[in-house]
């Protein structure tokens, strides 16, 4: 019993890092797009042009928004496959 | 027929509409009245949450505020949208694995303390009263400005409706109706995008329309030659600081209120209260960035027509005639030369744009068939009494469930916890009325007071409360009081003039962050105090630890009984 109560903490474990680096990965690209390409690097890539507009007026008022819906349907579908490879999904 | 017929009749359907769907969903068991039976599909309250999040000044200003503020209005538009980023990762999937009805109800027994449930239900309260006030003189408006009834009574049906469904159905009569509502105010907002960006630049959709025509950079030529600022520039309108600490502000704070959170206790699985936040995200996004396009086309549009033309040349144009009326639209030849121009001096700037007529006028600007203002008015109602009813039941479930059931009376059976659930949001919607038809003077500073607030106390305890298992009742409630207290004191000392009446506000900024973005401040605080005291003190009881083991995995706890 022990044996396993040990093996079954571990693999929580292992489960929970697995999860914390999914929000790392996520979070990063969440503040990249935002506060750096909208806010802390607006100015340098106010020169660089997205389609007619500056860069980073493309990344204030339309880019950082598109991509935060994606990094959302991408972490579902990250955590729904974490989910499976540690058998803790949902039936 | 006339443009108030068509009102009339498209508003009028609505609303039969939301009562025949909230009618089909009502409740009677406690279950179904705060978390709609946890049957709501994630599609669904992907939809519900956003027209829960938007609210009726999002729908009637935000685009009109972006005209304004050019690229500082991205504060506004990644603010409100980023935060559900943070809360799809960090917060809804562990509210709802763990599955009861609130956030008080969280904070309360993961702090094994009914001081902290106590705390968390009155800065629910307060959050959500604040906000609600807001809305219900949104409906007012709507109904003033389009059917020509006074505010009073506008007010009054808003009223009847919203608690038609909301004491009848609780969550989940207000989930259903709000998707209802969700659809009638996406369609007119796209509706009015799409033709003004088909008119001007010949791509009829606005997120392409933006970026790949000139309308924006000609916009901006245009304020350069009338000496305003230029619009596609950054930190015109705020400094650098202060566009990252409010957009980070309003999005702990997006994450961190609580009718937004409670949404995600209404889905089946946790897999399901992800995605349902990309959902809700994807719908909210469809709006959001929309209006940055209507933003330009619109004032560009505005700009062209009216500046430098006569007042007879004025006079020949049916919009402009009906706006001004209304006030939201002036022209004073102040130099008396014949002539109407816009300059960036008040002294001689001959024509006011109100903002909210950016997105009101748009439909007989852009010259749309008279049902097409009707459906703009039925969508400014329909995001006005959506947010409305979400706010009403974070409200006042905070009451009925966290303070009278939870604290006061735990032993009540389920058909009285239901009566004064019932009672409660009854009260809530007499509250909320009372202040749509009186307003106090400040609503615009108080939703600083909301997105501060949320952000300093509720998003760091319940982010806490999953992510730090060592995290005790000490540390979270020293955490909340401090995050708090110094929100609430610095917005009070820098909206001063406003609150309290002082001349001047008494302090200008806290290192050069104004009370918009404060709420960062207290945030970190709460995280550092949180932290500090709670390595100082015992840590928490083995059961709560093993139940913050329990809300991280999906299915049961990974404990060795479960398989075999």
């Amino acid at each position: 019993m022990d044996g396993e109560r040990t093996n079954q903490n571990s693999k929580a474990v292992a489960y929970w890092k697995a999860n914390l680096k999914a929000i790392t990965i996520l979070l990063t690209i969440w503040a990249l797009v935002s506060y750096g390409g909208a806010i802390l690097l607006a100015e340098p890539l106010f020169n660089l042009r997205f389609g007619q507009i500056p860069l980073s007026f493309w990344f204030a008022q339309q880019g950082s928004m598109i991509t935060f819906v994606i990094l959302i349907f991408v972490y579902s579908w990250w955590m729904n496959k974490i989910d499976r490879e540690y058998d803790v999904h949902e039936e | 027929m006339s443009t108030e017929t068509w009102t009339l009749i498209i508003v009028g359907l609505t609303f039969a509409f939301y009562l025949y769907v909230g009618y089909l969903n009502r409740v009677r068991e406690t279950a179904g009245f705060y978390v709609a039976g946890r049957g709501v599909p994630a599609i669904a309250n992907g939809a519900a949450t956003a027209a829960d999040w938007m609210s009726g000044a999002s729908f009637v200003s935000m685009a009109g505020l972006i005209s304004f503020l050019g690229y500082d209005g991205a504060v506004y538009l990644m603010g409100w949208t980023g935060g559900y980023v943070l809360l799809a990762l960090l917060l809804a999937p562990y509210l709802r694995k763990y599955g009861k009805y609130t956030v008080p109800d969280f904070i309360g027994d993961r702090y094994y303390s009914h001081t902290a449930r106590a705390v968390a239900a009155i800065a629910t309260i307060f959050i959500s009263l604040t906000y609600v006030a807001g809305q219900m003189r949104a409906v007012g408006i709507v109904f003033s400005r389009f059917l020509q009834v006074n505010i009073v009574t506008g007010v009054i049906i808003g009223m009847a409706i919203v608690a038609f469904f909301a004491v009848l159905g609780g969550m989940k009569g207000i989930t259903w109706t709000q998707v209802a509502q969700y659809v009638v105010l996406i369609s007119a907002y796209l509706i009015t995008t799409i033709s003004i960006a088909w008119v001007l630049t010949g791509n009829p959709i606005p997120q392409l329309a933006f970026t790949f025509s000139d309308f924006a950079v000609r916009l901006n030529q245009i304020q350069i030659d009338l000496g305003l600022k230029e619009y596609i520039r950054p930190f015109q309108n705020f400094s650098l600081i202060n566009v990252f600490f409010i957009t980070l502000a309003l999005m702990i704070g997006t994450a961190g209120l609580p009718h937004v959170i409670i949404r995600f206790y209404t889905v089946p699985r946790v897999s399901d209260a992800r995605i349902s936040a990309g959902w809700a995200l994807l719908f909210i996004a469809l709006l959001y960035t929309s209006a940055p396009a209507l933003a330009v086309f619109a004032k560009y549009n505005l700009i062209n027509t009216l500046h430098g033309k006569t007042r007879a040349e004025i006079e020949q144009i049916d919009w402009a005639v009906k706006w001004e009326q209304t006030g939201l639209l002036k022209f004073d030849d102040k130099d008396g030369d014949g002539v109407l121009e816009m300059t960036a001096d008040k002294a001689t700037n001959e024509i006011t744009i109100d903002r909210d007529i950016i997105v009101l006028s748009t439909p007989e600007v852009a010259r749309l068939a008279p049902w097409v203002v009707g459906l703009v008015a039925a969508g400014g109602l329909a995001a006005a009494l959506s947010t409305a009813a979400g706010l009403l039941l974070a409200m006042s479930s905070a009451v009925s469930h966290d303070v009278y059931y939870r604290i006061w009376k735990p032993d009540a059976t389920e058909s009285e916890r239901l009566m004064v659930g019932r009672v409660m949001i009854f009260v809530a919607i007499l509250v909320a009325g009372y202040f749509g038809v009186r307003p106090p003077g400040f609503v615009a500073e108080v939703v600083a007071f909301a997105f501060g607030l949320a952000a300093a106390s509720l998003f760091p305890a319940i982010f806490l409360g999953i992510f730090d298992r060592r995290m005790n009742r000490e540390g979270a409630t020293a955490g909340i009081l401090v995050g708090l207290f110094f929100t609430l004191i610095m917005i009070v000392l820098m909206r001063s003039d406003r609150l309290l009446g002082t001349e001047a506000p008494i302090i200008a900024s806290f290192l050069g962050i104004n009370a918009q973005g404060i709420g960062v401040v207290g945030a970190i605080l709460n995280f550092i105090v949180s932290y500090a005291v709670s390595r100082a003190t015992p840590p928490p009881p083995q059961e709560i630890q093993d139940l913050v083991e329990e809300i991280r995995v999906p299915r049961g706890a990974l404990a060795p009984a479960a398989e075999h």
